[in-house]
């Protein structure tokens, strides 16, 4: 059941009060230095809305949910659906039961990958991957087809890192059943075009499931236009709570589903030989959810909807300009990826002989926190053919000037390194 | 925190490392990864009769910190006995790199000390395997590989 919740009034975009909507921001780090926080991809900060809800939870409210006849328990239980109900409204989903509480973006695709891969691919049925694929949204799809005999298929990438539109025809065929994409690549930052997978997967009978881990908290995001099957985000780079995620998953595939994880909550009559299951959402959410931290998502998505999505845009493509102009004009320097139209704000780079790690360790004495590594994203480096890369990502609360402490600082490695 | 962390004795090994390449024939040799960050190491021991490191040789690719610390540990080991290294321990592996590593890049600075105990615990580990004979060939190569 949707229940009408006031919709978050919208503000002005005005970058001093933001900035101080989030603690964190204006602390300095443990050597005195001031924060240039540039890893969002990785996780956002979370602004005090989501820090004094959580609280408020814990101090006024903290009880079992969909349990207690008791004041706590209806008051949490009100809370959680509302948070339930917040979600749905964000992605446009039609019913709030077909809004699942997960961990996270990983349990989210594992679930799928269990709960509908195994029970519904067959020998021969085609998975379509492809190589800019996080970790979380290749693995669990190797082990289902292991299991199913299904086959893995890989849509071939643009030498500037975009799924090629021409290999379209020849890959999603009657024998797709799923296609599993990002929405948003983690290294290279580029935005995939959903809408034309979307209606090309259902032309061919498959499904799609999206992974929103990044989309989602830099785009707005609508289930029913283009049409998503499967949406997987998570809380934490949401600027919510770590531990909570969501699945969305369209009624008749969750309905045809069997449960991922068995227990408490998710059952209708148990008998000492079988058991029937639960209506959903209750169905997939075995056990106690992370109760606080979805009501706390509840309240980073009314933060994010305050600010609107044309304010987070604005503010996201002024920075990532920034970097993309001032980033190859600084010496060594390589970025990766396709250009600015066809982005989100991330961008993912490596300066030549100093090591990503060496990188963001010197970048750190300086203040910038950017990430180093191969960000889960082993295929995808080695389709780069290198093994590692600094990825700086930015949200809206970032300024232009911390771009430019991210340059200023590569500039300080480089002669950390003794190449200026 | 660590300003001092790049400084010129890692530089220098980073640059111009010691012993980096291949021993033709090692008596044992190693490799790992560190799966977080993709660092490589490959060690290489040529062991005379007694079980002295006569040669200690690494490859491999990654930070300033993790192939600056193969290339320390390679100078480390050479001259030394397989028992004598028995008591060299990873807080001894950071003290020789004579910086102050944090949490996360000790992984870095400890992957070719790490290669060489698996090493070793791959040799001591086949030798006992071995059923003892009168005419026992110690001497033996042991080639464990892995990563």
């Amino acid at each position: 059941m949707n229940t009408p919740l006031e919709i978050p009034s919208r503000r002005p975009f005005d970058m001093d009060t933001v900035r101080r909507d989030f603690p964190i921001l204006a602390r300095p780090l443990p050597n005195g230095a001031a924060l240039a926080y540039l890893d969002n991809g990785a996780t956002a900060q979370k602004p005090q809305a989501v820090i004094d809800k959580v609280r408020e939870v814990y101090e006024t409210c903290n009880a079992n949910v969909h349990r207690g006849i008791h004041q706590l328990g209806d008051r949490v239980t009100v809370e959680l659906e509302a948070a339930r109900e917040k979600v749905r409204r964000f992605i446009n989903a039609e019913d709030s039961a077909e809004i699942i509480f997960t961990s996270g973006t990983t349990m989210s695709i594992n679930l799928v990958a269990q709960a509908w891969g195994r029970k519904f691919l067959k020998p021969g049925d085609e998975i379509l991957l492809n190589e800019m694929e996080h970790h979380a949204n290749l693995v669990p799809w190797q082990q289902t087809a292991k299991a199913t005999g299904a086959k893995l298929r890989y849509l071939p990438l643009t030498t500037d890192g975009q799924l090629d539109a021409t290999h379209f025809d020849r890959l999603i065929t009657s024998r797709t059943k799923l296609v599993a994409v990002t929405g948003m690549s983690n290294v290279l930052g580029t935005t995939n075009p959903i809408r034309e997978l979307a209606a090309r997967a259902h032309q061919v009978g498959a499904v799609i499931l999206v992974d929103g881990a990044q989309s989602v908290p830099h785009l707005p995001t609508d289930v029913r236009d283009p049409q998503i099957d499967f949406l997987a985000f998570s809380g934490h780079k949401l600027f919510g709570p770590t531990g909570i995620g969501v699945l969305y998953g369209r009624r008749q595939f969750l309905e045809a589903m069997d449960p991922f994880l068995c227990g408490g909550n998710m059952i209708n009559e148990v008998h000492l030989e079988s058991s029937t299951w639960g209506e959903l959402p209750s169905k997939f959410e075995a056990g106690t959810i992370p109760i606080a931290e979805a009501i706390g998502l509840g309240a980073a998505i009314d933060y994010v909807q305050s600010l609107g999505f044309d304010a987070i845009h604005t503010q996201e493509t002024k920075l990532l300009a920034r970097a993309m102009r001032l980033l190859p004009q600084t010496p060594g320097v390589t970025i990766y990826g396709p250009s600015l139209e066809r982005r989100g704000s991330i961008v993912s780079f490596t300066v030549e002989k100093v090591h990503p790690h060496d990188l963001a360790d010197l970048l750190d004495q300086k203040g910038v926190a950017i990430r180093a590594g191969h960000h889960c994203t082993m295929p995808l480096h080695d389709w780069l053919d290198v093994p590692a890369t600094a990825r700086a990502s930015f949200a809206f609360y970032n300024t232009e000037a911390e771009v430019d402490a991210l340059i200023e600082a590569i500039h300080y490695a480089r002669h950390k390194f003794r190449l200026e | 925190m660590n300003e001092e962390l790049y400084d010129d004795y890692i530089l220098d090994h980073y640059e111009c490392p010691y012993h980096k390449g291949h021993i033709e024939c090692p008596t044992c040799a190693h490799s790992e990864k560190n799966p977080l960050c993709g660092d490589q190491i490959r060690m290489e021991l040529k062991l005379d009769d007694s079980g002295t490191v006569q040669e200690a040789f690494f490859n491999g690719k990654g930070c300033a910190i993790s192939q600056a610390a193969a290339s320390i540990l390679c100078q480390h080991v050479e001259g030394k006995t397989l028992i004598e290294l028995q008591s060299f321990q990873a807080p001894d592996m950071l003290r020789l790199l004579k910086v102050p590593l944090t949490a996360t890049r000790q992984r870095c600075g400890l992957l070719g000390f790490k290669v060489l105990k698996t090493m070793m615990y791959a040799r001591d580990h086949a030798t006992a395997a071995q059923t003892p004979s009168p005419s026992d060939e110690s001497n033996q190569p042991v080639v464990a590989t892995s990563g």
